[in-house]
C-alpha cells in the first residue's frame, strides 16, 4: 500500500450521513435543559408515563408538582393520585326535559377544574336545539344569548365529554398519554401528552380541548384540590377533558361533581352503574334514554332521558 | 359404593345452595322495585323550608283569631300570595293550611305534618314526580354520590301558591372560536 493510499484512508473525510448525524446531534443536545436549569425542569423532562411510575416515583412527581403549582399560585396545593375504587363505574344522567340552559354547569365546571379563562376553555358545551326537529345537530346553536331562558319553543342539551367505554379517542393516541381508568373514566397524562390533538380529531363529541397557549388561571381562582389525571393546572399544547370531576368522586367521601352540584333545575344525575340502587340505574331502567351518537358504538356512559 | 353416597349427598347440596341464591337474589331484587327506598314518615335531609322572612311561626298572629272557614279573597293581610297555575278555581288556603293549628300543613286525610315534610303534601296529587324525587331524579340532589345525601323541599324551586318555575338568565355564551386569540 503506497503512501498516498494509507493517508487517503485516515483522513477525515466528512461523508453526507456523517454530517446529518452530527447536526442531529447536535441539535437534539440543544433541545435538552440546559445546565443552570432546576432540576424540577430535567425530572419533568425525563419523567415517564404515568401508568409506569412507581409508588416512589408517582410521590417525586407529586411533591414537585405540588412544589411548582405552590410557587406559582401562591397557596398550598393539592395533587391526589387517587385510584379508582373497587366495584365503581360512574355513569351521568342528563335529563332533557328538565335542562333550560342557563349554562351554570359550563361555569360551574371552569371553576372546580382549573380551565384556562383566557384563552377561553369550556369543557361543557350547551347546544340549543328546536322542539320541532328534535336532536338535530345540524341546526344546534351554542352561542344562543337570550334575556331568559328557556325560550319558547327551544330545549337544550349540554354536551361534554361521554366516558365511551370504547372510546376512540384513546385508540388514536400515538403516545398512550390517554386511557380509560378501571371506574371508566377516560384520563390524560397531561405530561406525557404531545399535543398532536388526534384524540380530538377522533372524539365524537367535540368533549377534547386543546391549551394553544399558556392556561390563563388567575391565583385567586385556582382551585387548590386537584388530580394529577384531571383538574391540576396544564401547561400549554396539552389537551384537556372531563374526568367526570374525578378530584371529587374517587374520594371515600365522594362528592358529585361540580356541574351536578351547581345545576338549579336537578337535571344531573350522577352514580355507579353496577350499583342497583343508584340514581342513574334507576334512570336508565326506567325512564327514557337516548344516547346521543349510538351509531357510533363508542358506547357512552353519559345517558340523556327524559324524566317524564 | 359409600363413595357414590358422598357424591351424591355433595352435589345435591350444591344444586341446592344455587338455586336458593338465584331465588334469594331474585326476591331480593323485586324487593328493591316493591318497597320505596324510604318510609313515608322517615325524614330527609333537608335545608329548612323557605318561609318569607318574618312569616313563621304562624301562631304569633293567628292564636288571637278566630279561624274564618269560608272561601274569600284575602283583603288585608297575604295579599302578595296568588294561586297562580295551580287549581286556583279548586281550592284555596285551608286544603293544605292546618286551620285550627297554623304551624302545621294538613293531608287530605286530616294528619298534620310539619311545613319540613311538605313534600308528602305535593305527592297526594304528583305521586309520579315523588316517586322520581325520592328516588333522586326529580329535583337536585347534592351531598355524596356514595354516601349522604342532601334533598331540596318541592317548595325550594316551586313557588307552591305558584308552581311553575320561574326563567332565569343564562350565563355568557362561549367565545366564539375566531375570537379566541
Amino acid at each position: 500500500m503506497s503512501d498516498r493510499e494509507t493517508r487517503g484512508n485516515r483522513i477525515f473525510r466528512l461523508s453526507r450521513r456523517k454530517a446529518l448525524k452530527g447536526l442531529a446531534a447536535g441539535l437534539g443536545a440543544l433541545a435538552l435543559p440546559r445546565k443552570d436549569a432546576s432540576a424540577a425542569i430535567w425530572e419533568s423532562f425525563f419523567q415517564k408515563n404515568f401508568r409506569e411510575l412507581s409508588r416512589a416515583e408517582i410521590r417525586d412527581v407529586v411533591s414537585r408538582l405540588e412544589k411548582e403549582y405552590g410557587a406559582t399560585y401562591g397557596k398550598p396545593v393539592k395533587v391526589k393520585t387517587t385510584p379508582p375504587m373497587e366495584g365503581v363505574l360512574y355513569g351521568y344522567g342528563l335529563d332533557l326535559s328538565r335542562c333550560i340552559g342557563c349554562r351554570r354547569c359550563v361555569y360551574g365546571c371552569v371553576g372546580e377544574n382549573n380551565q384556562s379563562r383566557d384563552p377561553q376553555v369550556h369543557w361543557i358545551r350547551v347546544l340549543r336545539l328546536e322542539k320541532e326537529r328534535g336532536v338535530d345537530l345540524e341546526h344546534a346553536e351554542h352561542y344562543y344569548n337570550p334575556a331568559n331562558v328557556p325560550e319558547a319553543g327551544h330545549f337544550y342539551m349540554p354536551v361534554q365529554c361521554h366516558q365511551c367505554e370504547n372510546p376512540p379517542c384513546t385508540k388514536v393516541c400515538p403516545v398512550q398519554a390517554t386511557w380509560k381508568e378501571n371506574d371508566g373514566i377516560v384520563v390524560v397524562d397531561y405530561n406525557w401528552c404531545i399535543g398532536c390533538r388526534y384524540c380530538m380529531a377522533a372524539c365524537p363529541y367535540g368533549a377534547r380541548h386543546f391549551n394553544w397557549k399558556k392556561p390563563g388561571l388567575p391565583a385567586g381562582e385556582m382551585n387548590p384540590d386537584t388530580h394529577y389525571l384531571g383538574n391540576r393546572p396544564r401547561p400549554v399544547g396539552v389537551v384537556e377533558k372531563c374526568t367526570f370531576c374525578m378530584q371529587r368522586t374517587r374520594e371515600a367521601d365522594g362528592r358529585y361533581p361540580a356541574c351536578v352540584e351547581v345545576c338549579p333545575v336537578g337535571a344531573r344525575k350522577f352514580g355507579n352503574l353496577l350499583d342497583p340502587e343508584s340514581e342513574i340505574r334507576f334512570v336508565i331502567e326506567n325512564k327514557r334514554v337516548f344516547i346521543l351518537k349510538e351509531e357510533l358504538n363508542t358506547q357512552p356512559k353519559f345517558y340523556y332521558f327524559y324524566s317524564v | 359404593m359409600k363413595n357414590r353416597t358422598l357424591y351424591f349427598l355433595v352435589t345435591f347440596a350444591l344444586a341446592a345452595v344455587t338455586v336458593f341464591i338465584a331465588v334469594a337474589g331474585h326476591a331480593g331484587r323485586r324487593e328493591f322495585w316493591l318497597t320505596p327506598p324510604k318510609s313515608e314518615t322517615e325524614d330527609y335531609m333537608v335545608p329548612p323550608p323557605p318561609f318569607t322572612e318574618g312569616i313563621f311561626p304562624c301562631s304569633e298572629c293567628h292564636s288571637g283569631m278566630t279561624p274564618n272557614p269560608k272561601r274569600r279573597e284575602l283583603k288585608e293581610e297575604h295579599t302578595d300570595i296568588q294561586l297562580k297555575n295551580h287549581a286556583e278555581n279548586e281550592r284555596w288556603c285551608l286544603d293544605c293550611h292546618d286551620m285550627k293549628n297554623r304551624d302545621k300543613l294538613r293531608l287530605v286525610s286530616g294528619e298534620q305534618i310539619d311545613f319540613s315534610h311538605s313534600y308528602r303534601l305535593c305527592g297526594q296529587c304528583h305521586g309520579d314526580k315523588y316517586r322520581d324525587w325520592r328516588m333522586g331524579i326529580h329535583g337536585k340532589r347534592t351531598g355524596q354520590w356514595n354516601g349522604r345525601k342532601e334533598y331540596l323541599l318541592c317548595a325550594h324551586c316551586h313557588n307552591p301558591h305558584n308552581p311553575r318555575f320561574k326563567p332565569i338568565p343564562p350565563k355568557a355564551p362561549p367565545e366564539r372560536a375566531e375570537n379566541i386569540r
